[in-house]
């Protein structure tokens, strides 16, 4: 109850003190945010400090319920056809599954797989080849993206505000019915930001919780993993959110540059971003451009299909030695990473 | 239990906010209190003022080219005294364009009053800004002044024609934030004369921005070979060295 008290004081005092001498500043909203609607994030224990920390964004259940709303919204796409969940699906951890590359707008295509949304808090950037520097400016990218939802934010926004419904939700979330653009990614991003897995069987092993038993086949995947993938798909996260180059020969007809593209320095070149491995048993296709359909087709990869790239990393440039067996329990492992909560949570399902 | 303390607290909130709005106590003379500056940007290509789409003018390399986008972000403006006068402008980040008059002057207001004979900025928008998440207002993405693929701003874009350039276009969109190839500016003049704020004196300082420094020195650039940017790299420096002479203030007083 202290605590409320406090927060309640401390949302207030910063209110006025964001007022210079009270002058009325059309510049300046007094934002009252319904503080009894306040939601938590935590951090699961053992995890590292998220890189977003919602700090300028302050998490609320109405905040969190519009960001849900504009994501599963088709508004935000010219014809009406296309949500952010039409490629983000939730029972694929939020990736597209089976399509290698992105379909939007009028069936066209992307260039690029669609990636899983969870545990996005904790990424220091965004896109394959991390050209996104914060979770808040995502959403720009696909709803201007000709091939994607292909709309301008200005037409989002006369959009939405045709909708009373909307307008009372801002409302609620940011303490006026001004619908900008702040506002539209602010909520997206507290929605997709609150997406947390920690909650699949190999969680509940590191926990020793009840359900988390592996079996033999899974506990040696387990140390293979730890031997031979913990160095770039490190735990907790499964990622260590750096680039590289894992060895996957160009396609010829994407011709994706990778990290290059945003940093022009050549040792970039064909890298990409080292995606997590958690829910991976359910979002298949794989890798940047969805090359392989299995998990044993990422890892013969690994073992015996590296590209000589002059920058391949040196931990995969001789491939990774495994039996045939230790390439089985590798998978038995990997499909412990799978978190059937986060996937049926209902709190990110689409809102009746 | 609950209700009650919401309410204590919606009322001590409410007093504090009461108190905060209490007049401040009068100062002794009326010359201390604090004062505006306006602040006005003139584009120009050489000694004429720049005509959008329908004028040609010639770079120094001798190209000819026409103008039809001319904007760029001006930011953190401080203005510094011979005494020992200092202001730094809030929420500092205001977006130029050629094609909107009313975005080529603002008032910075709550200025000490003092005297001042220097002004400071950024051309661009610092780093904090292009790495902090969704903004609004001048840095609002909608402006057009923002890259979705590989966030952050453009800090000065100029768009055109130009029979030298391959295709006949030349578009220069200068953005990054990080490194040696930064697109940001920070830009130091001294005024041609020092201005004293008040409260009923609110001087005026002119900053003239010539597009063709944008093209002639310390880089000469030929747009034959240089004529489309649309990306980070080596080439922002080429243009934002330039760009850093664009500014000349012709005029600062009341
Ligand atoms: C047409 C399919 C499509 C639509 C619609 C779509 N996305 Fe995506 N999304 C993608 C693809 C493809 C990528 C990877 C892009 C890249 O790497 O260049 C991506 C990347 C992302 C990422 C970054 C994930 C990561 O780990 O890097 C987030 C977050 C995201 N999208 C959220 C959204 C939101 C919010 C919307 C709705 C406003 C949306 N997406 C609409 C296909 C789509
Ligand atoms: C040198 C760092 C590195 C090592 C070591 C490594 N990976 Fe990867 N992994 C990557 C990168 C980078 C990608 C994304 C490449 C791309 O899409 O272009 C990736 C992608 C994957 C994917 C596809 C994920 C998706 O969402 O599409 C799987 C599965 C995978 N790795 C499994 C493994 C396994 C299992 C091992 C150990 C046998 C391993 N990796 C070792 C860097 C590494």
């Amino acid at each position: 109850m202290r605590k409320l008290l406090i927060l309640v004081l401390t949302v207030g005092l910063i209110g006025i003190m964001s007022l210079p001498g009270c002058k009325p500043d059309p510049s300046v909203e007094l934002k009252v945010p319904d503080t009894s609607r306040n939601i938590s994030f935590s951090i699961p224990a053992g995890w590292p400090q998220p890189n977003y920390t919602f700090s300028g964004n302050p998490l609320t259940q109405s905040g969190f319920e519009l960001g849900r709303k504009l994501f599963y919204d088709t508004r935000l796409s010219r014809d009406n056809t296309i949500s952010c969940a039409s490629c983000h699906q939730q029972f694929a951890a939020f990736a597209h599954l089976d399509h290698p590359v992105s379909h939007g707008i009028n069936n066209l295509l992307g260039r690029r797989n669609t990636p899983v949304i969870f545990n996005a808090a904790w990424l220091t950037s965004f896109f394959w080849d991390g050209g996104v520097n914060n979770i808040e400016n995502q959403p720009i990218n696909p709803i201007q993206n000709p091939v994607e939802m292909d709309m301008t934010i200005p037409e989002v926004i006369t959009k939405l505000s045709a909708d009373n419904t909307y307008k009372s939700m801002f409302n609620s979330a940011f303490g006026s019915d001004t619908i900008n653009s702040q506002r539209i990614f602010k909520a997206l991003a507290q929605f997709m930001a609150s997406m947390v897995s920690d909650n699949s069987r190999y969680d509940k092993y590191i926990r020793g919780e009840s359900g988390g038993t592996l079996t033999q086949q899974e506990l040696h995947g387990l140390s293979l993993f730890r031997e031979k993938c913990t160095a770039c798909h490190t735990e907790p996260l499964f990622t260590d959110n750096s680039f590289r180059n894992n060895g996957l020969a160009l396609d010829p007809t994407l011709n994706d540059s990778g990290r290059i593209h945003i940093t022009n320095d050549p040792a970039d070149r064909y890298k990409f971003k080292v995606p997590s491995l958690r829910n991976i048993a359910l979002s298949e296709p794989y890798m940047h451009d969805g090359r392989f359909t299995t998990l044993d087709g990422v890892l013969e990869h690994y073992r015996s299909g590296i590209y000589q790239w002059p920058n391949v990393d040196t931990l995969v440039k001789n491939g990774i030695s495994m039996s045939d067996q230790d390439k089985d329990d590798i998978i038995s492992f990997l499909k412990t990473l799978s978190d059937e909560t986060f996937t049926h949570d209902a709190r990110f399902s689409e809102p009746k | 239990m609950k209700s009650t303390l919401i309410k204590i607290s919606c009322l001590v909130l409410m007093m504090a906010l009461a108190s905060s709005c209490k007049k401040k106590p009068l100062p002794v003379s009326g010359s201390t209190l604090p004062g505006k500056v306006k602040l006005e940007f003139f584009n120009n290509v050489g000694a004429s003022s720049l005509n959008l789409n329908n004028q040609w003018y010639i770079n120094e390399n001798g190209d000819s080219f026409t103008v039809s986008k001319f904007n760029y972000y001006i930011s953190n403006v401080v203005l510094t005294g011979p005494n020992g006068a200092s202001y730094t402008e809030t929420e500092s980040y205001h977006l130029v364009q050629q094609n909107d008059e009313s975005t080529r002057s603002f008032d910075m207001i709550d200025i000490p009053a003092a005297s001042y004979d220097t002004i400071s900025f950024m051309i661009g928008v610092d780093r904090l800004r292009n790495t902090s998440g969704a903004q609004t207002g001048a840095l609002d993405p909608l402006n057009g002044m923002f890259w979705d693929w590989n966030t952050g701003y453009i800090m000065l874009k100029l768009e055109g024609h130009s029979p030298k350039a391959p295709g006949g276009n030349i578009a220069f969109h200068c953005g990054g934030f990080d490194g040696r190839n930064t697109a940001v500016r920070n830009i130091k003049i001294a005024l041609p004369q020092a201005i004293t704020v008040t409260q009923n004196n609110t001087p005026h300082v002119h900053l003239t921005a010539d597009v063709l420094a944008m093209f002639k020195s310390p880089n000469k650039i030929d747009f034959s070979t240089f004529y489309l940017l649309t990306s980070t790299g080596d080439q922002v420096k080429v243009l934002a060295d330039n760009y850093a002479n664009l500014f000349t203030i012709t005029y600062a007083g009341l």
